[in-house]
C-alpha cells in the first residue's frame, strides 16, 4: 500500500548516485548487433529483450524495472519547463548577494538597490523560450548558475522552492532514462527502430561529445556558441517538443518526434490513457439484440462468449464434486478452462487431460470455470452518463451469438438495436461479486438518483398492451385470463386468483399483477384537464384508482406503467422494494406483449384520414391566416407595423408572423383531436407509448412552419430562399410555411425547407455531445472527489466541509418519492384509515 | 400529540406534512404516534448512506440531462422581451462563472408606493442607459473650425425626453469645452491643444458619454407579473439599482453571478447558482433534483469566493498533485509539484485509480481495524 508520493527536483548529486552508467558513445549497437557499453543502449540500463538477464540487478525482463544511467553535460543548460521559473526566481533576487528582494528594494536615483548589500538590481528580460538578459546583457547558462547558487537556503521558502535548490533547474548532469521505457522495436525486415526518446538522447550525447572535442582542442568562442545553442535546444525538445518559438525536433520520416511532455500531455498521454483509464481482463463486446422474454435483470450471452469467460472458484470439501463435473466437461460448457494449483501454477484443461486433473482436483484448487446461467456479471454500453450505464445483469446462456436484454432497460443504457454494441465484465472475486450483486442489479436502479422517479419503465408496445387491456369494456372469458397469466410465468394459485366469475374484465385481470395493499389515485396520460374532475366517473376513463391492489377504475398507460413517471410502478417501488417492483415490470411487460399477440396491432396509412370537410376547414383557416400575415406584410411596407420594444421593424415583422402561423398548428390540433378516426396510431399517441399529437398532425394534415434557430427560414439565395420564389417575398411560402401533410406530399420547396430543418437538427446534436462532453468531464472533476462522511457530513478532498447535511435535508434523492418524502402515500399504503 | 418532539426528527418540510396529514384523515394519538414512528422508519430509510460518492452522482445528474438540451442560444422569453441564453450555453456559462454572462439582466421589483404601471413606465425610462449616440443622427469632424458637429435625431429626443440645450450643458460639464445648442445641432468646440489625430478619439469619446440612466442598462421592459408591476432589463448594475429609493431590494436580482457575489456577498451567488441553474434545467423540460445543484452551487462557493468548475477553479484547486496532472495542463502541475516539494497523500479518488489502489469512497471507505487488548495495561 502506498501512502504518499513526494514531488521533488533531483539534484546532479542523485542523478549520479542513481546511475548504473554513464553514456558518452552515440553508436548504439556494435557491428554485431550488440548493445555498445557507454551507449544508450547499455546493457545495465536495464532489459528489454526476453530471455537475457540486466547487468546491474539480475532480473530478467518483468523483473528489472530498468537503470537510469547518465550524461556529464559539458556545458550547462536551462531545464527548459523550469525557463519561467528561473526567469520569476531572476526577477525577486539580488544578483550579487542572492538575497530574496522581491518588491523591497532602495530605490536611488532611478536605481533599484539591494536592502542587503546595495548592489544595484538591475532589470532581468526573458526571451522564449530559454534566453535570458540581465540589464542588456545577455547571460548564458553557466552565469545563471552561478547567481542561483548564491541564494541562501533560508530565502528559499519566499521563493516558493521547497523540493531542491534553484541552481539544480539549471542541468549539469543529464539523467538518462532506462531503456525499459524506451524499448526498441524490431520491424518485420529485421531492422531495429529506435524509439523517439533515444533518437533525441542520441542527439544530446552527439552534441555533447562534440562541444566536448571543440573546447578541448580550443576551436573559436562563436562555434563553442553556436554548439552549446544546439545542445540547449536538443535537451529542451527532450523535454517537450511543442514549445512555442522553437522549430519542432523532426524523425526523420518527417513526423515530429514524441517526447517527455507528450507522453504524458493529453488525452491519449500516459495520465489519461493509461493511469486513469485501464485495461481488462475477462470481458467480452458484442452486438446486442432484443428479448422480451428474458427477465429485466438477465442478459443473455452467447455460448462462445460463456466458455471463454470464466469465474474462478475455490475448491471446498463442499463443491468438489460439481467442479470436478465441471473439469470433466473441459471445453464443452459447462467446463472449465483452467486450474490454479495451490502454489500459484495453473493449467489449461483439455479433453486429454481432463480426467488426470479432475483426480488430482483437491480442497484449496481454483477452478476457474465457464460462466453458467445466474452468475453475476456487469452490463455496460458506452458513453457511460451516469451510473446506469454499468448494472449487474444475471447470465442466461443462448445458443445465438449476441448479448440479448430486455427492452425496460434500453433507456439506461440508451440503447437500441440498430448495431450497438455493448460490454460484458465478469467480476473474479466473491468481494466483487457480492458488491455487484447488493449494489448494481438491475432492480436496485429502476429509480433514478437524477430526479428520484422510476428510470426504468415498460416501453412503447407494453404500453400499448396494457393500455387496451384495461380499456372499459374489455372482457376475457375465465379460461383465456387464465391462459394469459400462466404465459407470463404466474402460477396459479400461489401468484394469482381469479375472482370466481364467468368472464374476466381487462382491469380485473390487470389487478392479478399488482401487490396487495397498494393504494393510489393519480391522473392519466388520457386526462384532459377538465374543469371540474369527476374523478371515478370520469368520461374518458382516466381517473385512475387502485385499492388494496385492485385496479377498480381508469386505464392503465404511460402515467401508470411507463418511465419517468410512471406513478404506479413508483409507489410498488418504494412500499415493497426493488424485488417486488422487479416482479411487477416482468410480468407487466410480458402481459402487454402478450395481449397484444393476441389482439394484433398494426398501422397503416388509413390511421391519418381526416374527413374531407374537416381538411376543408383547415385550409379555409390556413387562406385566412396568410391573408392575415398579407396585411401584416403590407403593414411593414407602409411603416405602421408595431415595433416591439427593441427590436428593429423587420424583427418586430419576422415575430408577428412567427406568432400568426403558429396559431395554424394549434387550430390543427384541435381539428385532428376531434376527427382522426380512433386506430392503433393514435392508440399509441394516447397511451403515451410511442409518438406524439405533433406528429399526428403532421402526418395528417400539415406539417406547418419549418423553423431554423427558432426564425422562419432566410438562409438561400439572394434575396430569396429558393429560386422558386420572387426576390424579397415575404410571403409564408416563401419562408417554410409548409401546408402539405406529409401523407399528402410535400412539394418540391416545401421539401427543400423541411430537409434544412432536420439538417439543422443533426448538427446541432453533433455540436451538443461536444459542448455536454467536456462539461460532463469538468464537472465530474470538480466534484468526484465528494463524499458522504460517517458524521453525514459532505466533504471534498481536502477534508473541507461542503455541506453539513448532504442535500440539506438528508434524502437520497434515488430514494425518494420525487425528491421528496411522500407523507400522505406512505400513510395510505401502510395503516388503514379513510378520510 | 408533541410536535416539538418532530422538529428535532425530521426536517421542516416533513413535519408540516405529517401535521396536514394527520388532521386531514383525522388520525387518533394512537394511530398519530404510529404513523409517525413509520414516517421515521421511512425517512431513515431514505437517508444517504455514508461513503455515497454524492458528487459523482449530482455530476452525472446534471450531465447526463445535458446531452439532450438544445444548442439554440437565445430565446425569446414571453410574447415580445428580451433574448436570453439559455440552455447548454448558459449551463455551461453559469458553470464557467463568467467573469461577464452574454446577457446580463436584471429583474427589478418595485416597492408598494411605487408599483403602479405609469410610475414602473417612468422609473424604467428613468434607469435606461441613454448615450449621446442614441440621440445622434450623424456627427461630423469639422477640421477647419476645429470642432465637431452633432446632427440631432429629433424623434429620439422627443422620446428620451431630453432639449438640446440639456444635451450641450451634459457635454460642457464632462469635457469642459465651449459648447453651443441649435435647434437640430449641437456643436462642440474643441481646444486648440488637441492633436488633430486625436480628433477621432474625441468624437468617439463624446458619443459615448452618458447622457442619462444608469451606466449598463441597455433595455428595459415593464411586466406585469401578478398584482404588480416588474421591470426587467438587458444589462445589469445592481450596485446602482439598489441604491434607487423606488426599488425593493429585497428581491430585486441580477443573473450575473460575480456582480451579486460583489454586491450581496457570497451566500446571494450561490443562491443565485442555484436558481439559475434550476431556470436553465426547468426551461428545457428537464427532470433533475435540486440537491444535485446545490450540491454544484455549494462546491463553487465553499471557497468565499465564486469559483469555475474548471481548471482554474474547482478542479485545479485540488490538494493532490496527480489529480490535477490528470484533469488539465498535466506537465505545469508536476513540475511545480516537484519545485515547491509537495507532496500527495493519495486520500482521494483518481490518485489511487492511477496506482491501482482501493478508492477511500463507497464501499472503498471501510477499513478494519482490530487492536488486541494488551495484556496488563489498561
Amino acid at each position: 500500500m502506498i501512502e504518499s508520493i513526494e514531488f521533488k527536483l533531483l539534484s546532479p548529486q542523485m542523478i549520479k548516485k542513481m546511475s548504473a552508467a554513464e553514456i558518452t558513445k552515440t553508436e548504439l549497437y556494435d557491428a554485431d548487433g550488440f548493445p555498445v557499453e557507454g551507449g544508450l543502449m547499455d546493457p545495465r540500463l536495464g532489459v528489454i529483450d526476453p530471455g537475457l538477464r540486466c547487468r546491474t540487478c539480475g532480473g530478467r525482463m518483468g523483473e528489472c524495472p530498468g537503470h537510469f544511467g547518465h550524461i556529464e553535460l559539458v556545458k550547462p543548460v536551462v531545464h527548459v519547463l523550469y525557463a519561467k521559473t528561473i526567469y520569476n526566481i531572476l526577477k525577486s533576487i539580488c544578483h550579487s548577494c542572492g538575497r530574496y528582494v522581491g518588491e523591497k528594494f532602495k530605490a536611488e536615483k532611478n536605481k533599484k538597490l539591494c536592502p542587503h548589500c546595495g548592489a544595484e538590481i538591475k532589470d532581468v528580460k526573458f526571451e522564449k523560450p530559454y534566453a535570458y538578459k540581465i540589464g542588456n546583457q545577455q547571460v548564458n547558462p553557466e552565469q545563471i548558475r552561478e547567481i542561483l547558487e548564491k541564494i541562501p537556503d533560508e530565502d528559499l521558502p519566499k521563493l516558493g522552492i521547497k523540493g531542491g535548490r534553484p541552481e539544480w533547474l539549471i542541468l549539469t548532469v543529464f539523467p538518462v532514462p532506462p531503456v525499459t521505457m524506451r524499448p526498441s522495436i524490431i520491424l518485420e525486415t529485421g531492422e531495429r527502430s529506435e524509439d523517439d526518446l533515444t533518437h533525441k538522447l542520441v542527439d544530446i550525447v552527439r552534441i555533447n561529445r562534440l562541444l566536448s572535442e571543440n573546447i578541448l582542442s580550443g576551436a573559436p568562442k562563436f562555434i563553442i556558441d553556436d554548439l552549446w545553442e544546439l545542445l540547449q535546444y536538443h535537451v529542451a525538445t527532450y523535454f517537450d517538443n511543442e514549445l512555442s518559438g522553437l522549430p519542432q525536433a523532426r524523425h526523420r520520416s518527417g513526423r515530429p518526434l514524441k517526447t517527455l511532455a507528450q507522453r504524458l500531455k493529453t488525452k491519449e498521454g500516459r495520465f489519461r490513457h493509461n493511469l486513469t483509464g485501464k485495461r481488462v481482463n475477462f470481458s467480452a463486446r458484442t452486438v446486442i439484440s432484443p428479448d422480451p422474454m428474458i427477465s429485466i435483470n438477465e442478459v443473455g450471452v452467447p455460448l462462445m462468449v460463456a466458455k471463454e469467460l470464466t469465474v474462478p472458484v475455490v475448491v471446498t470439501e463442499h463443491n468438489i464434486e460439481d467442479l470436478r463435473k465441471l473439469v470433466l466437461n473441459a471445453d464443452r460448457w459447462p467446463g472449465a478452462n483452467y486450474i490454479v494449483r495451490p502454489d500459484g501454477r495453473r493449467k489449461r484443461i483439455t479433453r486429454e487431460n481432463a480426467e488426470e486433473i479432475a483426480k488430482e482436483l483437491a480442497p484449496g484448487y481454483i477452478v476457474e470455470r465457464h460462466l453458467q446461467n445466474g452468475d453475476i456479471v456487469l452490463f455496460n454500453r458506452q458513453p457511460s452518463l451516469h451510473r446506469m450505464s454499468i448494472m449487474a445483469h444475471r447470465v442466461r446462456v443462448t445458443p445465438w451469438r449476441t448479448f440479448t436484454l430486455n427492452l425496460c432497460v434500453c433507456p439506461p443504457y440508451n440503447a437500441d438495436f440498430d448495431g450497438d454494441e455493448m460490454n460484458l465484465h465478469v467480476p473474479q472475486t466473491i468481494e466483487a461479486q457480492a458488491e455487484a450483486e447488493i449494489l448494481m442489479e438491475v432492480q436496485k436502479h429502476i429509480r433514478s438518483p437524477r430526479f428520484g422517479g422510476p428510470i426504468i419503465g415498460c416501453e412503447q408496445d407494453h404500453i400499448s398492451g396494457c393500455f387496451l387491456l384495461t380499456q372499459k369494456d374489455r372482457v376475457f372469458t375465465r379460461e383465456e385470463a387464465f391462459q394469459m397469466l400462466c404465459e407470463i410465468g404466474m402460477r396459479p394459485g400461489i401468484d394469482f386468483t381469479l375472482p370466481n366469475k364467468k368472464e374476466i374484465t381487462g382491469k380485473e385481470l390487470f389487478s392479478m399483477l399488482i401487490p396487495k395493499g397498494i393504494n393510489i389515485e393519480f391522473k392519466a396520460k388520457a386526462c384532459r384537464g377538465c374543469e371540474k374532475c369527476l374523478k371515478e366517473k370520469c368520461k374518458y376513463d382516466a381517473y385512475v384508482v387502485i385499492r388494496d391492489g385492485k385496479l377498480i377504475c381508469g386505464v392503465i398507460d404511460a402515467k401508470a406503467i411507463g418511465r419517468e413517471k410512471g406513478r404506479l410502478l413508483d409507489i410498488i417501488e418504494r412500499i415493497h422494494g426493488t424485488e417486488e417492483a422487479h416482479k411487477f415490470l416482468d410480468r407487466v411487460s410480458q402481459l402487454g406483449i402478450r395481449f397484444l399477440d393476441k389482439r394484433g396491432f398494426t398501422c397503416g396509412l388509413d390511421d391519418y384520414d381526416i374527413p374531407e370537410d374537416a381538411l376543408k376547414e383547415v385550409k379555409k383557416y390556413v387562406e385566412k391566416t396568410k391573408e392575415n400575415v398579407n396585411k401584416l406584410i403590407e403593414k411593414y411596407h407602409k411603416g405602421e407595423i408595431e415595433i416591439l420594444p427593441g427590436r428593429t421593424a423587420e424583427e418586430s415583422l419576422e415575430a408577428h408572423i412567427l406568432g400568426e402561423l403558429k396559431k395554424v398548428l394549434s387550430f390543427a390540433e384541435k381539428i385532428v383531436t376531434e376527427n382522426l378516426p380512433i386506430s392503433d396510431s393514435l392508440i399509441m399517441s394516447q397511451s403515451g407509448a410511442r409518438g406524439s399529437l405533433v406528429n399526428l398532425i403532421q402526418i395528417s394534415t400539415l406539417v406547418g412552419q419549418e423553423t431554423i434557430l427558432g426564425e422562419r427560414i432566410h438562409r438561400g439565395y439572394r434575396n430569396r430562399t429558393l429560386s422558386h420564389f420572387k426576390w424579397g417575398e415575404l410571403s409564408p411560402e416563401a419562408h417554410g410555411f409548409v401546408k402539405n401533410s406529409y401523407k399528402s406530399g410535400l412539394n418540391v420547396y416545401e421539401f427543400f425547407f423541411d430537409v434544412m430543418n432536420g439538417r439543422e437538427g443533426l448538427m446541432d446534436k453533433s455540436l451538443r455531445t461536444r459542448h455536454s462532453g467536456y462539461m460532463e468531464r469538468r464537472l465530474m472533476n470538480a466534484l468526484q472527489d465528494l463524499k458522504v462522511e460517517y458524521d453525514f457530513t459532505v466533504r471534498d478532498g481536502r477534508n473541507v466541509i461542503v455541506q453539513f447535511v448532504p442535500g440539506e435535508d438528508g434524502i437520497d434523492p434515488s430514494k425518494s418519492d420525487w425528491g421528496k418524502l411522500d407523507v400522505e402515500t406512505l400513510l395510505l399504503n401502510t395503516m388503514k384509515v379513510s378520510s | 400529540m408533541n410536535w416539538e418532539e418532530l422538529n428535532s426528527k425530521f426536517p421542516e418540510a416533513i413535519v408540516e406534512k405529517i401535521k396536514e396529514v394527520v388532521k386531514k384523515y383525522n388520525l387518533s394519538d394512537q394511530q398519530a404516534k404510529k404513523f409517525i414512528s413509520i414516517v421515521e422508519e421511512m425517512y431513515e430509510k431514505s437517508k444517504f448512506e455514508p461513503g455515497e460518492a454524492i458528487g459523482v452522482v449530482a455530476a452525472q445528474s446534471i450531465s447526463e440531462p445535458a446531452t439532450q438540451m438544445t444548442m439554440r442560444t437565445y430565446h425569446v422569453a414571453g410574447a415580445a422581451e428580451i433574448k436570453v441564453t439559455l440552455g447548454l450555453p448558459r449551463l455551461i456559462e453559469i458553470f464557467d462563472a463568467r467573469r461577464e454572462p452574454s446577457t446580463p439582466m436584471m429583474e427589478i421589483y418595485l416597492k408598494k408606493e411605487y408599483n403602479t404601471k405609469e410610475k414602473a413606465v417612468k422609473f424604467a425610462s428613468e434607469i435606461k442607459e441613454l448615450v449621446v449616440e442614441d440621440v445622434v443622427k450623424s456627427s461630423v469632424v469639422d477640421i477647419l473650425n476645429f470642432q465637431i458637429e452633432l446632427i440631432l435625431d429629433e424623434a429620439a429626443m422627443k422620446n428620451s425626453r431630453i432639449t438640446p440645450e440639456e444635451l450641450a450643458k451634459r457635454i460642457k460639464e464632462s469635457f469642459k469645452t465651449e459648447v453651443r445648442a441649435g435647434k437640430t445641432k449641437v456643436v462642440v468646440k474643441l481646444k486648440e491643444d488637441i492633436e488633430i489625430k486625436d480628433l477621432h478619439k474625441i468624437k468617439n469619446k463624446i458619443l459615448s458619454l452618458q447622457i442619462k440612466g444608469i451606466k449598463g442598462i441597455k433595455q428595459t421592459i415593464v411586466r406585469r407579473e401578478g398584482n404588480e408591476w416588474v421591470i426587467l432589463t438587458l444589462g445589469s448594475n445592481l450596485k446602482k439599482i439598489l441604491e434607487r429609493e423606488e426599488v425593493d431590494a429585497t428581491r430585486t436580482i441580477s443573473n450575473d453571478i460575480h456582480e451579486v457575489a460583489n454586491v450581496l456577498g457570497i451566500e446571494a451567488a450561490r443562491n443565485l447558482i442555484i436558481r439559475e441553474v434550476t431556470k436553465t434545467l426547468e426551461e428545457q423540460g428537464l427532470d433533475v433534483d435540486i440537491r444535485h445543484v446545490l450540491l454544484v452551487a455549494d462546491i463553487m462557493t465553499v471557497d468565499g469566493v465564486v469559483k469555475p468548475i474548471g481548471r482554474y477553479g474547482v478542479a485545479g484547486a485540488k490538494g493532490s498533485v496527480l489529480a490535477r496532472a490528470n484533469f488539465e495542463e498535466t506537465i505545469k502541475h508536476l513540475t511545480q509539484a516537484a519545485l515547491t516539494g509537495e507532496v500527495d497523500k493519495l486520500e482521494s479518488t483518481v490518485e489511487n485509480v492511477m496506482i491501482n489502489q482501493v478508492v477511500p469512497i463507497g464501499t472503498g471507505m471501510v477499513e478494519l481495524i482490530y487492536s488486541p487488548k494488551k495484556k496488563g495495561k489498561k
